[in-house]
């Protein structure tokens, strides 16, 4: 369980559409048991035309294996300072990981993706694992990765 | 200093570095075993037909991935299902199990951070740190033991724990030094303290935006052989911006998924090479057989664990428990204990206890705690110091020396050093001396006089204690039982006796060895392994004190044989003359190292007479490289004392022991065994000039004798018997 305050999601770019108007969201990643050490989990949004507009989360702390990570580090060119103060642990198999966040309005029903990359140590890496639209509608609804995670979802 | 540096993280480590040492041992055979498993890759199989071969099988191909060992993975994603195989090079199809082998990880887990992640990290390496300081001082103490760095392999002697520490470490300290280094060097690459490598190139920002080049015509997949290949991601399925990344042992590069071209391409740094050298180094991954090895290295760690520990508690038990033991600022006496085995502290409990009867305050250290700032109330010193090896502080006493010559002042409650050792050692006391002169260099104003204990004499220690006593104005008598080593049982086998037509009755007797537990003889308990030279203590009936005997054989001969003259009114030779073949004595051995033939080809020139002949027999019969060996040999008379004269003979004929010369004193005419030197004086000294060692054993007369003859045997080449003795060249075993 993790939860994170505004404070620290103020400090990336995603709140910057209007940091008038933001709310908490919980985002909760639950993994398959997939018989591996603990996987590195990388969330972050693309804006309406596929581009990168900023990282959420980063679990696992050892950077030299952010290049697993295959598309957020290709989207970053693997830039830490991206993944400042949001930074925590690696998941371990079959573990959730939840994360409560302040999320602008503007980044809902607005073509935002959120994606999740994910890597194993010694298993393969699983880039975008995970890619769902940020919709009011979408809220609460579970989406299946395709390696490493049994289930993904957002609530308001 | 150096012992120091060894015992401590050895102690505090022990445990941890066994399960870092046998977890890495049984995760060396993972790349072995996977090297030996591995499919054959025909040669010079480009990259670009690899991987058409894997996409043939599985369209949906992600990823194709090269171990070290050169196992190929493919990594896909068909009709919405991840898969992954092993993959037989040749075909392209599935060969194995992808899967990571649940016992690597559960061992590497261990291994690494013993299941406690990050803070388990630090701690592994710490042991990879207490023991990269344990090999650098082991090596130090090995270096020292043998006696030199170039003398790393002599054979060793001693009890069989110590012993073995060294055998091992010897051996295993090459690997354990790499694989500590390594592992140090992993650890820190792991926490970031090490600059990070040259991560993979910028992506690159333009692409051609067309798709669906075949592999077979992407020319850097077709020049890159499977043998240098290392990683192949492909593009993600309906994303143009996407390229294929490459990587090989020489670097990182994309192409372009419509054109095929290289876009860019980024080569390993130097740091890189060494990075992935050292990770090579330490899993033995693309160094199967190295880490075979540096595995079966990792096994000594266990093995050095227990012996180490043994070494150590065989020190410590050693001592005997003091009780009321007074702070040292209250006591008017302060003992100072430098000891090595233990038996010193033994000396300094009696010097406590009749102190303390005498109704005196006294304070128990070892030498390495001396603190004379917080002597308040001390009114006399007293140092017990025993000596380690040629002259060096015991273990209790490091670092003593040099806390007394940085002092500013001397104390002034005057000192008395008494030293402890074995008068038949060259450097007898050798550190109770160097503290003497230390203490007078600095002026420390003295009690009485430096005396010394030969061989835990208690007759010595109660003189001393008597004149300590005077000094310090106590009545003080000092009844000391020296902790002998435990006595065996031995059982005779057999006798020959010699000598009773000319009035000196002698007899060589043969023992069986006992048999002694692996326990008892790792903690030198039992009755020790020996060689023909070292010493034969046996304690008589009605006796504490025990009598020693040159052994006439060693352990290999599967006996223990000594030649016994009949002393008038000897208790030991008494009982040992009247003992039948099936009685047995009480026996234990003691190591005399110097009086051994040592290693090499220079001639060994044996002297001795009567039943000092028994080590020389010794010697002879041990002779199965065939050294040359001249004896001269001084008895009464042929046909009655004649000691080992059939075995003489028949070594003769096999080439053991080259000239034999006899020198009968009750013959026609009379001679003894100096003057048969003299006589052959011409070969002696030719002898002496091949670099030939002299050991002589018997009588203190003879051996005066012998000296005399020698002196003037070498005096036209202008050297001497002292000459020949500091070179280690002339040793003698006298009574």
């Amino acid at each position: 369980m993790k939860s994170l305050l505004a404070a620290l999601a103020l400090t990336t770019a995603l709140t910057l559409p209007s940091i008038a108007s933001a709310r908490p969201v919980t985002l909760t990643t639950t993994l398959k048991d997939y018989g591996g050490n603990g996987a590195y989990v990388a969330l972050y949004v693309t804006d309406a035309t596929g581009a990168y507009a900023g990282s959420l989360w980063m679990a696992g702390g050892k950077s030299k294996y952010y290049q697993h990570l295959s598309d957020w580090y290709r989207a970053t060119n693997g830039n830490r300072a991206e993944i400042d103060g949001i930074t925590g642990a690696s998941v371990g198999a079959g573990r959730t990981l939840k994360i409560t966040l302040d999320l602008a309005d503007a980044l809902f029903d607005a073509g935002y993706e959120l994606h999740i990359d994910a890597a194993v140590e010694d298993m393969r890496d699983s880039p975008n694992e995970v890619a769902v639209p940020l919709t009011s509608a979408g809220a609460g609804k579970a989406t299946r990765g395709r390696r490493y995670i049994d289930s993904f979802s957002y609530n308001f | 200093m150096i012992r120091v540096l060894h015992r401590w993280p050895g102690l505090l480590a022990a445990a941890l570095l066994v399960v870092i040492a046998l977890s890495g041992a049984a995760l060396s055979l993972f790349p072995a075993a996977e090297t030996l498993t591995v499919p054959e890759v025909e040669a010079g199989l480009p990259v670009a037909d690899l991987a058409q071969r894997i996409q043939n099988t599985y369209p949906g191909v992600e990823q194709i991935r090269r171990a070290p060992s050169g196992r190929i993975t493919a990594y896909w994603f068909d009709n919405g299902t991840p898969g992954s195989a092993v993959i037989d090079p040749a075909t392209g199809i599935r060969a194995a199990s992808a899967d990571p082998n649940a016992t690597e990880r559960w061992l590497t887990n261990l291994h690494r951070s013993l299941f406690l992640g990050d803070t388990g990290r630090i701690v592994s390496a710490i042991g990879a740190g207490a023991l990269l300081v344990l090999t650098l001082s082991g090596m130090f103490l090995v270096a020292r033991r043998t006696g030199g760095w170039r003398r790393w392999f002599t054979p060793l002697q001693g009890p069989l724990a110590g012993r073995l520490h060294v055998e091992v470490a010897r051996i295993a300290i090459a690997g354990l030094l790499l694989s500590s280094v390594t592992g140090l060097w992993m650890t820190a690459a792991t926490f970031e303290l090490l600059p990070e490598g040259g991560s993979a190139p910028a992506f690159p920002a333009d692409v051609s935006g067309s798709t669906g080049v075949a592999l077979k015509a992407i020319p850097a997949l077709q020049q890159t052989a499977v043998t240098s290949f290392r990683e192949l991601s492909f593009p993600y399925a309906g994303d143009a911006t996407d390229v294929f990344t490459l990587k090989t042992d020489a670097g990182t590069g994309y192409i372009d998924q419509g054109t095929g071209q290289l876009l860019v391409w980024s080569g390993l740094s130097a740091y890189e090479r060494v990075s992935e050298t050292v990770y090579m180094l330490h899993t033995g991954r693309g160094a199967s057989l190295l880490g075979l090895v540096l595995g079966v290295m990792a096994l000594g760690v266990p093995v050095m664990g227990g012996t180490g520990l043994l070494v150590w508690a065989n020190g410590r038990l050693g001592r005997p428990r003091l009780r009321g033991n007074v702070a040292a600022g209250k006591a008017e006496t302060i003992l100072l204990v430098g000891s090595e085995g233990g038996s010193t502290w033994g000396f300094a409990a009696t010097l406590q206890s009749a102190l303390k009867a005498a109704g005196q305050q006294v304070h128990v250290a070892p030498m390495s705690s001396f603190a004379p700032g917080r002597y308040a109330n001390a009114r006399r010193i007293a140092v017990l110091a025993a000596t380690y090896g040629d002259g060096d502080a015991p273990a209790s006493a490091a670092g003593f020396l040099d806390k007394l010559r940085a002092l500013d002042k001397a104390p002034g409650a005057p000192l008395a050093v008494l030293g402890f050792g074995d008068r038949s050692f060259p450097a007898f006391c050798a550190f109770a001396k160097q503290v003497e002169e230390a203490a007078r260099a600095k002026g420390w104003p003295f009690l009485m006089p430096m005396d010394t204990v030969d061989r835990q004499s208690p007759q010595d220690f109660a003189r001393w204690g008597r004149s300590f006593g005077a000094a310090a104005g106590v009545d003080l008598e000092l009844n000391h039982q020296p902790q002998m080593p435990a006595a065996t049982s031995l059982t005779l086998l057999s006798r020959r006796d010699y000598g009773a037509e000319v009035q000196a009755p002698a007899a060589i007797l043969r023992f069986a060895i006992p048999q002694a537990s692996l326990w008892a003889r790792l903690t030198g308990r039992g009755f020790q392994t020996f060689k023909p030279g070292d010493l034969m203590g046996i304690v008589p009936e009605g006796s504490t004190l025990p009598r020693f005997y040159s052994l006439a054989s060693g352990t290999e001969d599967g006996f223990a044989e000594i030649a016994v003259r009949k002393h008038p009114g000897g208790l030991c030779s008494g009982q040992l003359m009247n003992l039948q073949p099936g009685g047995s004595v009480r026996s234990f051995i003691r190591r005399n190292p110097d009086f051994h033939p040592g290693r090499g080809k220079a001639p060994l020139l044996l002297i001795g007479a009567g039943t000092g002949i028994g080590p020389l027999a010794g010697f002879i019969r041990s002779n199965a490289s065939r050294r040359p060996v001249h004896l001269f040999f001084g008895a009464r008379h042929p046909d009655s004392d004649f000691l080992y004269a059939e075995e003489l003979a028949e070594w003769s004929r096999d080439g053991r022991v080259g000239r034999v010369e006899m020198a009968f004193s009750r013959g026609q005419p009379p001679i003894y065994v100096q003057d048969a030197l003299l006589k052959d004086a011409a070969e002696v000294s030719r002898l002496i000039a091949e670099g030939a060692r002299i050991m002589v054993c018997g009588g203190r007369g003879m051996a005066r004798g012998v000296s005399e003859s020698l002196t003037a045997i070498l005096a036209p080449s202008g050297q001497t018997p002292a000459m020949l003795k500091a070179e280690d060249r002339y040793v003698e075993d006298v009574y």
